[in-house]
């Protein structure tokens, strides 16, 4: 409301400019804060953006990632993807079972344990930290402590088959055969995340009001009854950001892929990431690499619009 | 009086008789958990049990507790890992993105929280859909650009601090932002009333207020660092510039065979995070948890 009591109220630029005390909110109001705000945005912009819209181009392109001879082929790529490569196909297989596994197995897991966790007093805090051990692990021990707990002859396995009497029941190549590799790469990348979904979990049962639980209790409500009406309602909006989210990482997944088995045996744990890595820096397939890149973030993309979609519906996000 | 009396009369049967249900089901409660615990720690327990077991006893017993302690694993696994040079390494990328994080992350979430210039909204927009853009849409560029830098004599790490900068910006900026928005103006106005300029408002009054936010972005941002492998592989090539993922991968596979070694590296690069852990918990914990929330 400055303004308005102001004698003369600048207009033109040029009056701008020559008025001392605008110029002096200008620099206050706009550039100083923009300063503060731009060292930041440009390594985002030269890290993230600009290689972003490169990686589109380069998908259309048949770039072997070295030398200068780079020549626009369109679709190609794409349709090389979607048509001829047949490993693509099965790597996208093993996306979506990736993706059945970890929106099922840590869920169940991290739900069952964060409601016995929630009605835990004395004690809970260690739980609470011992649980989530795991998830502050690097994955390249978290790894190996795995690769040795799974070996065949001295992993736990041959303990079990030692413990019962029995020979190559459970001490097999977990991570070597194609019919189990993938779902073992699984089995132990859940076991370094599932306790960080139980935390987000029980943070979100802490914060439903006891009186809650109280009505339910008043009404005559069983444990279950209580779990289904006032729980699951209550943590609702965390557990579907976190379908979500963890729908995203499955498309992503990586680490654990290829520090286990580098997408094999014969390609059975092959994900689109760790192809696309072999393709782009391994195989001079840099155009071929872009275009599984696009085609990952389209699928995350894919994933964002159908949740937006449902929020906007009411579907409460 | 008598309606008054009779809830609390109700209140105290249902308390005695949830009190009941209560103990005997927490019995079934910490059984699970304790069962859980275990699927945690054993692999756990079981490497540290390594660590400091001979290959021999290894062979023999793989997975029991040590017969006797063999400690010399840890100095022969600092020596073949090279852990001097990569734990130095792995100090300098997480303490300069820790840096370089808080002080350009807190100036930006600064700007937008208070002073909102021109343009702030479309700025929040372009982080909101660049937090969304998986790493694997611009890998490939990226590793070209940092090639060509690296060629031009840009040393490699500061490009892949760098590299860490942008990737936890947004994440940042929404945290400390988010922080900064809940302070309330009176205590800035307060500052300037009494003759303060902006750069002391801003760390006289904004930031020790808002320490909690800078300590969830350093720990989240540190431990996504020191833990980070993909970038590192991908963009370091000289070992004396691996950080001790990268190297330990490579150490891994040296000596496949080699369990007391490897587990001895292993406890190795943990110790400093279990460290951290164990005095920090509740802010790891409840970090890590609004970082993930907030992404």
């Amino acid at each position: 409301m400055a303004v308005l009591t102001r004698k003369k109220k600048p207009t033109s630029v040029f009056e701008k400019l020559s008025d001392e005390t605008w110029r002096r909110k200008f620099l206050r109001n706009v550039i100083i804060p923009w300063i503060f705000i731009s060292p930041l945005l440009i390594i985002h912009i030269f890290v993230v953006a600009i290689p972003a819209v490169q990686g589109v181009y380069m998908s259309l392109t048949d770039w072997t990632g070295i030398g200068m001879n780079v020549n626009f082929v369109g679709l190609d790529n794409y349709h090389r993807l979607f048509f001829e490569d047949e490993t693509f196909g099965k790597s996208l297989g093993n996306n979506v079972i990736w993706m059945a596994f970890f929106l099922t197995v840590p869920f169940i897991l991290a739900l069952f344990c964060a409601a016995m966790l929630a009605q835990v007093k004395r004690g809970g805090m260690l739980y609470r930290s011992i649980l989530f051990i795991p998830y502050v692990l690097a994955s390249v021990v978290t790894t190996t402590i795995w690769k040795n707990l799974l070996n065949p002859r001295q992993g736990i396995g041959a303990a079990l088959d030692n413990m019962l009497g029995l020979e190559d029941v459970f001490g097999v190549a977990f991570l070597g055969r194609p019919e189990s590799a993938l779902i073992s790469i699984a089995f132990i990348d859940n076991w370094h995340f599932w306790g960080f979904l139980m935390i987000l979990f029980l943070a979100a049962m802490q914060s439903i009001p006891p009186v809650l639980y109280d009505a339910a209790k008043i009404d005559g409500a069983n444990r279950w009854q209580e779990f289904r009406h006032v729980t699951l309602p209550g943590i609702r909006p965390v557990m579907l950001f976190m379908y979500m989210m963890v729908a995203i990482w499955s498309f992503l997944a990586f680490d654990y892929i290829f520090l286990l088995t580098q997408g094999g045996p014969a390609g059975a744990s092959e994900v689109i990431a760790t192809q696309l890595y072999k393709n782009a820096f391994f195989r001079f397939q840099a155009g071929y690499g872009a275009a599984q890149g696009v085609v990952i973030s389209i699928f995350a993309g894919f994933i964002i619009m159908i949740f937006v979609t449902l929020r906007r519906r009411g579907w409460d996000i | 009086m008598t309606a008054i009396g009779k809830v609390s009369i109700r209140d105290t049967v249902l308390q005695r008789g949830r009190g009941k249900e209560r103990s005997r089901l927490l019995v079934f409660n910490h059984t699970v958990l304790l069962l859980l615990t275990a699927f945690a720690v054993i692999p756990l327990l079981v490497l540290a049990f390594n660590s400091v077991k001979t290959n021999l006893e290894i062979g023999q017993n793989p997975l029991g507790p040590p017969r006797n302690i063999v400690p010399d694993n840890f100095p022969d696994a600092w020596e073949k890992g090279n852990f001097a040079t990569t734990m130095g390494n792995s100090i300098i990328y997480v303490v300069a993105t820790i840096a370089a994080e808080l002080v350009l992350g807190g100036l930006a979430a600064y700007a937008l929280a208070r002073k909102r210039p021109p343009g702030s909204d479309l700025l929040m927009l372009y982080f909101l859909v660049a937090s969304t853009i998986p790493l694997w849409m611009y890998i490939v560029p990226l590793f070209v650009q940092i090639n060509t830098l690296k060629r031009l004599g840009v040393d490699a790490r500061f490009l892949l601090i760098m590299v860490y900068v942008a990737g936890s910006a947004p994440l940042t900026i929404f945290l400390l932002r988010s922080y900064m928005i809940d302070l309330p103006t009176e205590l800035e106005d307060a500052a300037r009333v009494d003759g303060a300029n902006e750069f002391q408002v801003l760390t006289r009054i904004v930031l020790p207020l808002t320490k909690p936010g800078f300590l969830t972005v350093g720990l989240v941002v540190g431990l996504g660092v020191w833990n980070e492998f993909l970038l590192a592989l991908t963009f370091i090539h000289d070992p004396n510039q691996f950080p001790v993922t990268t190297s330990f991968y490579k150490f891994v596979d040296r000596f496949d065979r080699d369990w007391s070694l490897t587990s001895a590296g292993a406890i190795i690069i943990i110790f400093p995070v279990m460290v951290l852990f164990l005095a920090l918990q509740r802010q790891f914990i409840e970090g890590l948890a609004e970082g993930g929330i907030k992404t």
